[in-house]
């Protein structure tokens, strides 16, 4: 039986470090002057502290839910918004705006962003869908390197008509320009997470194959077709707004999987939490490591994210696909640790 | 169910060809043949998998491809050799999946008996809380099984179903076949290569050659030596055991 400790655990801890976050910054504030009703400490907060640990959240929990997605879609393991040319799309969507809507607003820009991140997902698993490759590894490697040409081609329209400097904030993900008013798109993958929600049994049917599908009467393509999108404009809302964060959604959900196992409802809320404690705390690693200056976020969550998804790689070579089995259910809310031991059933 | 005239080609080639034959009601019948005889293809026609060129299978008056598809699923269920699962999830979750058709995400408390008795048919009451791919390939077959179970159509469709089993297992596979149609009275066809497997444990046999029927009829009728050597290109010979045809082959 699943216990409901773990999500209760998570849940506990992302409040306490949401609380904890809230008073991480450049300029002092503190509690007291909240609740004396100081007019300067309130605006701090409303402006940019309180916008700042909504987007966290909102990026952490729903780059999880879109890797989440997308690996039950494509029954693979290492696709996510990284590794599927998502994120990449949705740059070369920013980029297109810029380039050919220059009074765009923010809301132009995603709606851009939306679309070309959605194209690039398709075209991704399309291909990979004509090509069945034996090899579950080939997969991420041709997403690397098809978001590699997709970027190329950004790089080169940005150098075209000298643009880098104004893309180079969504190439490389960071909260610092996070202010109330330029950032509520990011709110979007609030519902886009619930609709996940409701169609999780959906994912995890198509996630078996076509035939089985089709035997329970779910309409593979259409689930196919919508989780996909899903998938992509939530990454799409989270590149317009923070820039690219790589890695949470491959990380993220396999660290879930590996305790919880793939039924998506089971392993939804999970997910989306542990996914925001890890986005909350590299964004306070990165402003408290050299503060005060600030470390973008990216580089933070790249560099704990790589070690992380070498671990990973290294575990399912050595172990494929097995559980690690938690022998105490109440074994603590950050599982990992445990990856290194390589523990099992 | 009735099947007229069912048809399909790949690139030009006739595959099936002009395929009729009604499906007996409560009993089993197996679809055998050489390599190729288009045995798997009818039946993906059947279960509306692929759809065929031609003809047409009826199911209560209609064609299984103008079925809603949800609703054809509460009718019949099929179960395909390809089910190689990659996903970490437990028997029960697994078998709570056949409920789908029924009752989409939310499980009702009938849903969730159905599930009981699926799990307890199959004798997986220990194994239900286990994840998939720490069970054996038996184990695993008896899952998928029991996840048809839980769908409770009326139709059971199984293609090659004893594949990558040993004797032991396939046995009490064929045997629960037998039991789900005896208890249960459901409708099975099963593909199956093992001859022995159809003669003993099948109430009809349809036997296929280059895309069409050869013989189709109560297994006493169809594993006949004449019959067989006919289809397959080997020569055969009968011995009764136990009162069924026992072919052997050599």
């Amino acid at each position: 039986m699943r216990s409901n400790r773990i999500t209760v655990a998570l849940a506990v801890a992302l409040v306490v470090l949401a609380g904890l976050s809230l008073f991480v910054g450049v300029i002092e504030l503190d509690l007291q002057a909240l609740l004396r009703g100081d007019g300067h400490a309130w605006e701090i907060f409303l402006l940019s502290r309180l916008p700042r640990l909504l987007a966290i959240l909102c990026t952490g929990a729903g780059m999880s839910v879109a890797g989440l997605i997308m690996q039950q879609l494509c029954s693979n393991k290492f696709v996510s918004p990284t590794t599927g040319a998502t994120i990449s799309s949705a740059q070369l969507g920013i980029l297109l705006a810029l380039l050919f809507w220059p009074g765009s607003t923010l809301w132009g820009r995603a709606l851009l962003a939306f679309a070309a991140a959605i194209a690039g997902t398709w075209a991704f698993v399309w291909f990979i869908q004509r090509i069945q490759f034996k090899d579950a590894v080939m997969v991420p490697l041709v997403g690397i390197m098809f978001s590699n040409v997709i970027g190329g081609v950004t790089s080169y329209l940005a150098y075209q008509y000298e643009m880098t400097q104004a893309l180079s904030s969504w190439l490389v993900g960071h909260f610092s320009l996070v202010i109330k008013g330029r950032y509520e798109i990011v709110w979007l993958t609030a519902p886009l997470i619930l609709l996940a929600f409701v169609f999780a049994n959906h994912f995890n049917i198509v996630g078996l194959g076509r035939d089985f599908s089709k035997n329970l009467g779910v309409p593979y393509n259409l689930v196919l077709f919508m989780g996909l999108s899903i998938s992509a404009m939530i990454t799409a809302s989270v590149v317009v707004v923070v820039g690219s964060i790589s890695y949470i959604g491959l990380i993220v959900p396999n660290l879930v999987a590996l305790f919880k196992g793939d039924q998506i409802r089971g392993t939804l809320a999970d997910t989306a939490l542990f996914g925001a404690i890890f986005v909350l705390v590299c964004d306070m690693l990165g402003r408290v490591i050299i503060a005060p200056y600030e470390l973008p976020i990216e580089l933070i969550v790249g560099i704990l994210g790589s070690v992380l998804f070498v671990g990973l790689l290294f575990y399912r070579l050595r172990n494929g696909r097995r559980a690690i089995r938690l022998t105490a259910p109440s074994a603590g809310c950050c599982p990992m640790p445990r990856l290194k031991e390589g523990g099992q059933a | 169910m009735k099947i007229r005239q069912l048809t399909k080609r790949y690139q030009g080639k006739t595959v099936v060809d002009g395929v009729s034959f009604s499906i007996p009601k409560g009993k089993v019948t197996s679809l055998i043949g050489p390599n190729g005889a288009g045995k798997s293809t009818v039946m993906s026609m059947i279960s509306r998998l692929i759809a065929q060129d031609e003809g047409l299978v009826d199911l209560d008056g209609t064609d299984v491809g103008r079925w809603k598809s949800r609703e054809l699923a509460r009718r019949l269920a099929i179960l395909t050799q390809s089910n190689h699962i990659q996903m970490k999830l437990t028997v029960r979750e697994l078998v709570a999946f056949g409920r789908f058709p029924h009752s989409g995400s939310r499980l009702t408390e009938t849903d969730e008996a159905f599930v009981d008795r699926a799990i307890a048919y199959m004798e997986l009451e220990e194994f239900q809380d286990r994840f998939l791919d720490e069970l054996s390939g038996g184990q695993r077959q008896r899952a998928l099984i029991a996840m048809v179970i839980a769908q409770d159509t009326e139709y059971i469709l199984l293609d090659e179903p004893t594949n990558n089993l040993d004797i032991y297992h396939a046995t009490n596979l064929m045997k629960t076949v037998r039991r789900l149609c005896d208890e249960l009275g459901k409708t099975v066809i099963l593909v199956l290569h093992e001859i022995n497997y159809a003669a003993f444990y099948s109430d009809y046999i349809c036997a296929f050659k280059d895309g069409r029927i050869a013989r189709f009829g109560s297994v006493e009728e169809v594993i006949t030596s004449e019959n067989l050597s006919a289809i397959y290109g080997v020569e055969f010979q009968i011995q009764t055991v136990k009162g069924k045809p026992l072919s052997i082959y050599y």
